[in-house]
């Protein structure tokens, strides 16, 4: 599972960040805190078709759009959503 | 505190850099230490903004202190971090390399912002450490124990709170510290921290993020609390219905504050600049000087200032809504509306600021990262339905638009007709950016990749300060032009002289008069005769001055502003059809009429090639839409 496929509450940790290590858009990723291990959660959609998403992540809220979050691998998602 | 600013003294040598995330407080910070004094530039041959203030540490050194671009890594790939790590680096030309930095983190943020302090410290030069906004983290229940976090980061640590002043002195004095230490006993220069090795970076970043769990995990007693006011707030202002409404009420109020709060100040200087110029000229004897202070000089910068109260209460809002963290909100909120034609949502407050001036609009941009998105941004600025353009609109709507009811009497044609002009303003917009991101900017679609910033009450000294900033950039740049351009064309409507006896008004003699002429043939297919190519001449310098153009050009004598308006629409109405009149509309719907506008781009964008981009697709975008008015307009038996 990746984040992109997140509805709003659901969590998870963070398995892998997709990508080659030197593309741009994925250490961008990296950098504002969606590594390996870290915990994330999303907690906004923005209006029109829930697109971007805002996810919490390593304390930050970090906005961004579902095309760049099908880059974050997930595992142990939850499945039970956060009212 | 000992901080004074000594501008322009030559005694200023050794400089340090203050550098951090987007969002840490840094400006704050350098505000602070600096007593908000700085002069603010670009870096040479690059668009990245320079800001530089003085400062005199405790032990009387006195230090030129450089706020760096805020970054989150110093991989270099916007040109933002290039340029924070090439002064680093001591790598650009003109800049002398840092003798000591002062590296900012937010203490709410330490997770995320201690990651750029680890890449700082292997550049090899002194770094201290500013752990900002400690206030807000000690609020929301962090305790740390600094000892322990210098130790592992192997930095010096300084709690700061910039706004209120707190651990400034002892920053500076670890400053003095770093300053005096024997150069080279810092931490080498290590290879892998300066972005060389493009394979490893992805493994850097997670070596840092993993060294700074560690080092947290030693240091910090207890953790930082979610800040539920933060969340409380995005409930509201992200949420799908009520977040979209509640920025078009934002919206609603900054245009209200805009176009009505402004009238009055702009007014004010309206009214005391003629009453000045007439005083001026009333003293001085009738001839070229009189006629040059009072009808070029005054006339021409009194049309730059009169937008002064307008900017400054646009500034005031975009500095509000950008240092209370609601900004980057607008943006997440309109990504997807503007990602449409392929803008990014960044671009959403510049193009609203497009609707008070192109000026700031053009300068809003650099809020935008990418080149490329700043680029396409600043290309249709422009097209945005500038407040110089009301006093046009007003004239031609009045004398050719009835004041008819439609719908019933809940709207009138008058007001559809203004409308339709501003909607089709955004609406030409959109579309050139769907093309241009189709053709010439075709590529990658830039990705949206923001942080939210926790909410912040606004600091009013640094608001003020910005706010001061910007305006002297703006009355700088468009002043400067306005003015030598408002004397240029001044002397090409008053000379050469109209002949003893003459039979027509003045203007018809001078060179504008004869330029106006000569344009004659290309303006007749969109239905203008010489005497609009005229008006059109002087109009390049401001859009508005084609009003008081026309009345020289008809020969409206003067008096009061608004009786000469009426008499000028009953003159215009009497000697131009429908069809001219619309024609007109469209060019100035689209016309790039407005010199500061082009010089504001060749500014901000280091080039000539885009101002010229500029004006020569919306001359020609002006011409075709007001030929193609035209035509329809004579075919449709308006003509």
């Amino acid at each position: 599972m990746n984040l992109s496929q997140f509805i709003k509450g659901q969590a998870g940790m963070i398995a892998a960040v997709t990508g080659s290590d030197s593309d741009p858009i994925t250490l961008r990723l990296m950098e504002l805190g969606l590594v390996q291990g870290s915990r994330v959660e999303l907690v906004h959609e923005a209006p029109y078709g829930g697109d971007p998403i805002a996810v919490r992540v390593r304390g930050t809220l970090i906005a961004l759009r579902r095309s760049e979050a099908a880059r974050v691998e997930i595992e142990a998602a939850s499945t039970e959503v956060r009212a | 505190m000992n901080t004074e600013m000594r501008p322009g003294s030559a005694d200023i040598k050794k400089v340090i850099a203050l550098a951090g995330n987007p969002n840490c407080g840094k400006t704050a910070l350098f505000n602070a230490l600096t007593g908000g004094r700085q002069k603010v530039g670009n870096y040479a041959g690059v668009t990245v903004e320079r800001k530089e203030g003085g400062l005199v540490t405790p032990s009387g050194l006195k230090l030129s202190l450089l706020d760096l671009p805020g970054t989150y890594s110093l991989d270099a790939r916007t040109p933002d971090e290039a340029i924070t790590r090439d002064v680093l680096l001591g790598r650009v030309h003109g800049e002398s390399r840092p003798g000591a930095l002062v590296a900012v983190a937010d203490a709410t943020n330490l997770e995320r912002s201690l990651g750029l302090v680890l890449e700082l410290k292997r550049l090899g030069t002194p770094v201290v450490l500013a752990l900002n906004m400690m206030d807000l983290a000690r609020g929301r229940g962090l305790e740390l124990d600094i000892e322990v976090l210098s130790r592992e980061l192997g930095v010096r640590v300084v709690p700061t709170v910039a706004v209120s002043g707190e651990g400034l002195d002892a920053l500076l004095d670890e400053v003095d510290r770093l300053l005096g230490m024997e150069p080279g006993s810092a931490q080498p220069a290590d290879p892998v921290g300066t972005g060389a090795a493009g394979c490893a970076e992805g493994l850097a970043v997670r070596g840092r993020f993993k060294e700074v769990d560690r080092i947290l995990n030693f240091s910090v007693r207890k953790a930082i609390a979610p800040t539920l006011w933060t969340d409380r707030i995005d409930a509201l202002v992200l949420h799908p219905f009520w977040g979209a409404l509640t920025l078009a009420v934002l919206l609603g109020v900054m245009f209200q504050a805009i176009f009505s709060w402004a009238s009055v100040p702009a007014d004010w200087i309206e009214a005391s600049l003629s009453s000045s110029g007439a005083w001026l000229g009333s003293q001085l004897p009738e001839g070229p000087l009189q006629s040059l202070l009072v009808d070029g000089i005054f006339a021409g910068v009194g049309s730059v200032l009169v937008f002064l109260p307008q900017i400054l209460l646009l500034f005031f809002f975009i500095l509000l809504l950008e240092d209370s963290g609601y900004m980057a909100r607008a943006a997440f909120l309109m990504d997807r509306i503007m990602g449409r034609v392929g803008l990014h949502g960044r671009a959403f407050i510049p193009l609203l600021s497009g609707y008070a001036c192109a000026i700031p609009a053009v300068m809003a941009t650099r809020t935008i990262d990418r080149p490329r998105d700043r680029l396409v941004t600043i290309l249709i600025a422009p097209l945005m339905t500038c407040s110089a353009r009301l006093p046009v609109y007003t004239l031609l709507i009045s004398a050719f638009i009835p004041r008819k009811a439609v719908l019933g009497g809940l709207l009138n044609l008058q007001g559809l007709v203004m409308f339709a002009l501003y909607a089709s303003g955004i609406g030409i917009a959109l579309v050139v950016a769907w093309i241009l991101n189709r053709t010439a900017f075709k590529g990658d679609k830039s990705p949206l990749l923001l942080e939210l910033p926790t909410y912040k009450w606004p600091n009013l000294k640094n608001l003020a300060i910005g706010l001061l900033d910007r305006s002297k950039i703006f009355v700088r740049r468009a002043g400067t032009v306005i003015l030598s351009l408002s004397v240029l064309l001044w002397f090409v409507s008053s000379y050469p002289k109209a002949p003893e006896g003459a039979a027509e008004p003045a203007i018809h003699y001078s060179y504008a008069g004869k330029l106006g002429r000569a344009i004659e043939p290309v303006l007749e297919p969109l239905g203008f005769d010489w005497r609009v190519g005229v008006a059109l001449v002087p109009s390049f310098a401001a859009r508005e001055v084609m009003v008081s153009a026309l009345a020289t050009v008809y020969a409206v004598e003067g008096g009061e502003e608004e009786a000469q308006t009426q008499a000028l629409a009953g003159v215009l109405a009497a000697n131009w059809s429908l069809a001219t009149a619309l024609a007109l509309l469209v060019w100035y719907v689209l016309a790039p009429q407005c010199i500061s506008t082009l010089a504001v781009v060749r500014r901000e964008t280091n080039s000539w090639k885009w101002p010229l981009v500029v004006l020569f697709y919306l001359t020609a975008l002006a011409y075709l839409g007001a030929w193609a008015t035209y035509r329809a307009a004579v075919a449709l038996g308006l003509g």
